[in-house]
Formats: C-alpha cells, structure tokens, sequence
C-alpha cells in the first residue's frame, strides 16, 4: 500500500524549475531512497514532505491526507519524522532531553501545560529515550550537552530523536554525510535495524555503497524529474542514470 | 496532594533555604545598610517581577521590552480595587495579577507574531503606546500626570458592607487590621515573593518549562518535531506578565498610589538589567538582581560628599580630596554610573551573571578542598537569596 503520494508536483524558484512534474509513491514499510546528482531537487523534494516549502503544483498526500498548507508541527502529529542534512537539535540541552522532547511531543500533543509536575516524575518516557539512546550508540554521553557533540555524533542524536516518536514515515537527508566509513557502517546496521521493524523511509544519498545496502526501492532525480524508479539491481545498469550522475545532465 | 510538593530534595533544600533568607532579610540585611522596610518591600516586589521576567526571556528567549506596561496595570488595578471594594491587599493583587495577564495576553498574542528584535521592539512600541495612554488619553481612569490616587469619597463597597469605616483620615492598606505598611507589608510581600518563587521552581522542573527552553534553543526543530510553538510563547508571555501584574499589585499595596511613569520603557529596561545581571534562565539569579540594582539604587544614591569625606577621612587631606571628587562621580545622583560600570564588568567577565560567579567560586572551593562532591551540582547549593 502507497503511504505517499506525490503527484505532478511542481516548483518554481523564480526562473528556476526546481521540480518538474514529480511523482513518486512510498509503499508502506520500505525503504526508498532517492538519489541524484547536485542540485537535482532532492532536498526541495524533501521541504515540500514537511511543510518548510509548498509545491506550486501537484499534490502531496500522506496516508490519504493532503500535507499541503498545513503547518510542520501539524505534518509531524501526522506521523512524519525528519533527519535533517546539518543536524537539528537542542544544542544547549543534554541528550537525554533532547531525546525526551520528541517524546513528548508524540505523547502529548502540539501544546499542553504540565507545568505542575517535575520531568524528573516521567520515568517511563526517560527509560523510552535512554533506550533510544543505547539504541544509536550514545547512552554513556546521556548526561552531556548536545552541543559539543562529533557530528557525526549529532546526527546520530538527531536520529534517535525521530526514532523516539515512533514515526509512521521518516524521512533522512543524506543521514552519513560527513560521517567516517567506520561510523556510516554503524548507521547502516542501525538504519537496517530500524527498517527490519516495519519503518518507512525516504532516504536521500549521496553515497551510493549506502543506497545499496539499504534500499529496496531507488528513484533517480535529475533537473528536477523523476527519470527512472526501479530496484536497485536495475538501477545500477541503467543507462539514464548513468547519463544524469557522469555525462550530460550536471555538467 | 503529595503531587502538588513533589518536589526533589535538592529543590526542598532549595526552597527552604530560599524562605529562611527572604524571612530572615531584615538581619542580613542589617550590616549592608539595607535593613529598613521601603527598601526590603522593593527587593521582594522587584524580586517577584524579574522571577517572572525570567521564565519569558530566561526561558524562551524572547527578550521583551515592554513589561513595565503590566507592572503599570497591575498598580492601577489594584489602586482601582482600594477604590471600589476594599483596602484588603487581597482582592487588590488578586485583581492585579488577573489583569495583567489579560492585558499581557493581548500584546503577547500580537508581538509573538514576530521572534528576535522585531518582537522587542513590538513590546516595547506597546509599552510606550500604554504609558502615554496613561498619561494622556486615560485620563479618567489613571488621573494622567498627578497618578492615582485614593479618596476619603471613595465608596469602598466591600469596606462598608463588612462596617469598616476609615473615618476623615485617608486609608492605608490593611489585611484584617494588620497596617500594610513597614515591616509587617514586607512580610506579606515576602510571603508572595515566597510563593512565587515556588511556582517559578515547578515551572523550571517540569515537561512545560524544558519545552520552554527548547525553544530558545532550536525552534525550527521545536516545529519539526510536532509542537506548536506559539502558544508555549504565550503562556510564558502571560505567566510574566501575571508576575509583572502581581508585582505593580503590591507597590500599590504597600503605598497605594500608581503613575505612568511604572509604565515607561526606562522601568522595562531595569528589569532586563536585573534578569541579566543576576543570570537569565537561572532561579535565583533574577532575585538577586533585583537585588543588587535596588540596594545600589538606593544605597549608593543616597551617599553625598559628606558621607564620602568621612570614609577617606584617614587620608592626607590632598589625597581625601582627589578620592572624594573621584567618588563622588559615582554616587547620588550619579550612581547610575556605578551601575552602568558594574553592569559592563558582568556582562564581559561573567557573562551568566552574578550566578555564574557564584558558581565558578563554589567550583573553586570543591577543588580546593576535598575532590568529593563535585562542583557540577552547583544549583542544589544554597545561594543568599537577596
């Protein structure tokens, strides 16, 4: 079953056509992976899942639900959870906060006032976030700020801060960038993990070792359009593709 | 009920700690020159308006520049209740804190429209329309540049129902009889200054006041992540601005009358400096700005040539005479200098304020004498509360 559905989705920035009529199905429970070279429209692809830009044309529908013009926090409650390229995070606030944030947020809603109780009174929802924590490698630096993190080490966090919330589809931009092969290796057994339990995801990447050791369904994006979605052993000999990533398309 | 003081024993230490200093102020405050009553009332009603300045700008990071407006309405509402119903403290801040929250809720709900310095300079921009309002067009209700004040005509409905009559003299503040002037106003000044900081406690410890500062830290991942921010904004924008209402409550209270000039942005500034100079987002440190700005408002404003003549009277008298022209600069009414040059001092060496001193001191100590403990616990250490 498709869990989202782009259709004829377009995106203009002035004289720029950022995205050209793009359409793209998400089965539930897979993970896809859209690739393509620099300045393709992945990321703008991306923006237009969360509410951060709205298509000019087409339509986004997530689990029969239009995503258009309604508000990110709105998309989140929905059931979407986002990696983002430079890490998003509390950078003054220790792990295990930032870990319990989101969790809140899943539990509680867009906005309600528990000011009456301590945090320190929520022991299931900190074991929850320890968990996810452990999860992603960083259950000794619990107790840390977020901000004197590694990078890679950030994104990790960032990671178990979407996992917290259970979401229904997450969506990774570039989740090893910057990473070294030691740690993208770990990210990919975590990754490979978290989709052996049923999660969706939508994972743009550069790095072509991670697109296939994760991805059971690859589309290709060049100058904004879809060129070619398929597995990934088709993919790999397509002759398109090869075109977009080393002959015409980007140079 | 035993949710309502749940509270972990380091916040108990705290708490109690807090309460014995505030009670016990008029003696510690004793030797610094500060123990008389007008000037301990101020430390607490000021205590109470930078506790509640703290859990917005502290908290949230929005930086307003506006909240002397609900110090203002909360003097003018409770000079208004003196007037209509009673001379009872009780009803009057009650009625102040309402209000201000009410009014805060109104410019809350439009300033947050903007984040950074275009909301500061919303806040401010309302301020500045409120005083002048107050000043001008409100004539009839806030009595413009003489200030509110009460009247031996006033009808007092409650007063008089309950057969408490003030006779020709003009009334004073009373709760059940006990005068609310002099030492016993500080005391009930304290007493909310008590259960404020009690509140300020719950809202730092709970789910509430983590989103609070995870919004000051990263609000497009606050969004991301399935909050809506903006009303989290207001209702810190409205728990300050009851603060603030409550504050300008119980100046009226301990001498009732109220002028525009509580409204104006200098008084909104001075609670910035307080929060900043003692340590933004940290619990005790606004009360201990207010504090500080206070005493040197009031202590170093009232020292004259006179008084500084003595103190280097052990000098050779050309020496006394180049110390008292030079120090002279920085008191009475120049002690605005004193503050701006120690206002400076804190921001570039301690830029967390007087707290972060105290806790670089307490780091200090535990390193120098015993590696147990630890100085990473600082805030269950009892600090001076004023």
């Amino acid at each position: 079953m498709s869990i989202l559905s782009v259709k004829n989705v377009n995106k203009n920035f002035g004289g720029l056509k950022a995205l050209n009529d793009v359409n793209l199905e998400v089965q539930e429970g897979t993970v896809h992976a859209i690739i393509g070279p620099n300045g393709a429209g992945k990321s703008t692809l991306l923006n237009c899942f969360i509410g951060r830009l709205i298509p000019d044309t087409g339509s986004v529908t997530f689990n029969g639900q239009s995503l258009l013009g309604i508000q990110p926090h709105e998309i989140n409650q929905a059931g979407v959870s986002r990696v983002f390229q430079t890490p998003e995070i509390f950078e003054e606030l220790s792990l295990i906060e930032n870990v319990m944030i989101p969790a809140f947020a899943t539990r509680d809603g867009a906005f309600t006032i528990n000011a009456w109780h301590g945090v320190s009174d929520e022991g299931l929802l900190r074991d929850k976030a320890s968990e996810m924590l452990a999860d992603v490698g960083l259950a000794e630096k619990r107790h840390d700020i977020a901000g004197q993190l590694s990078r890679g080490d950030k994104r990790r966090l960032e990671l178990a801060m979407c996992l917290v919330q259970d979401p229904r589809l997450l969506l990774l931009d570039e989740p090893t960038a910057g990473m070294a092969r030691a740690d993208t290796n770990n990210t990919i057994d975590l990754m490979k993990r978290i989709a052996s339990r049923g999660m969706t995801m939508v994972v743009i990447e550069h790095d072509m070792h991670v697109v296939f050791s994760l991805a059971e369904r690859i589309s290709v994006l060049a100058q904004g359009t879809v060129i070619v979605e398929d597995q990934p052993e088709n993919i790999k000999g397509n002759l398109k593709v090869q075109e977009a990533y080393l002959g015409g398309a980007h140079l | 009920m035993k949710q309502l003081f749940s509270l972990e024993r380091k916040d108990v230490i705290l708490l109690v700690c807090f309460t014995a200093a505030v009670f016990a102020g008029p003696i510690l405050m004793k030797p610094l020159g500060a123990g008389y009553p007008d000037l301990l009332q101020k430390f607490a009603i000021f205590g109470i308006f930078a506790l509640g300045f703290n859990i917005l700008f502290g908290l949230t990071g929005y930086l307003s520049f506006g909240h002397a407006a609900f110090l203002g309405v909360g003097s003018y509402t409770a000079v208004w209740t003196f007037k209509l119903l009673s001379m009872n403290p009780v009803p009057a801040i009650i009625f102040a804190t309402v209000i201000g929250g009410l009014f805060s809720a109104v410019i809350g709900f439009i300033s947050l429209r903007r984040t950074g310095i275009y909301f500061s300079i919303l806040t401010l921009a309302f301020a500045q329309m409120s005083y002048n309002l107050a000043y001008s067009v409100l004539t009839p209700i806030t009595n413009g540049e003489t200030g509110l004040q009460l009247n031996q005509a006033d009808p007092r409905v409650l007063d008089i129902a309950f057969g408490r009559d003030y006779g020709a003299v003009l009334p004073s503040s009373d709760l059940f009889g006990i005068d609310m002037t002099g030492w016993p106003g500080f005391y009930f000044c304290a007493t909310m200054l008590i259960i404020c900081f009690f509140i300020a406690l719950r809202i730092f410890r709970s789910p509430f006041g983590m989103m609070l500062r995870a919004i000051k830290s990263n609000q497009n991942r606050m969004m991301y992540t399935g909050f809506n921010t903006r009303p989290y904004a207001l209702a810190a924008f409205v728990i300050s601005g009851m603060y603030a209402g409550l504050a300008g409550g119980l100046m009226a209270v301990t001498d009732p009358l109220a002028g525009a000039e509580r409204m104006q942005w200098t008084a909104s500034g001075e609670v910035v400096l307080m929060t900043i100079l003692g340590g933004a987002g940290t619990l005790l440190g606004p009360v201990i700005g207010a504090g500080a700005i206070k005493y040197f408002e009031n202590i170093f404003s009232a020292y004259n040539d006179g008084i500084l003549q003595e103190a280097f009277s052990f000098l050779p008298e050309g020496l006394q005479h180049v110390f008292v022209s030079v120090s002279s600069l920085f008191v009475g009414e120049g002690w605005h200098l004193t503050l701006g040059a120690l206002f400076m001092l804190i921001v570039i060496f301690l830029p967390g304020g007087l707290m972060e001193g105290i806790r670089r001191i307490q780091v200090l100590i535990s390193n120098r004498f015993g590696s147990g403990g630890g100085g990473a616990d600082a805030k269950s250490n009892p600090a001076p509360a004023e």
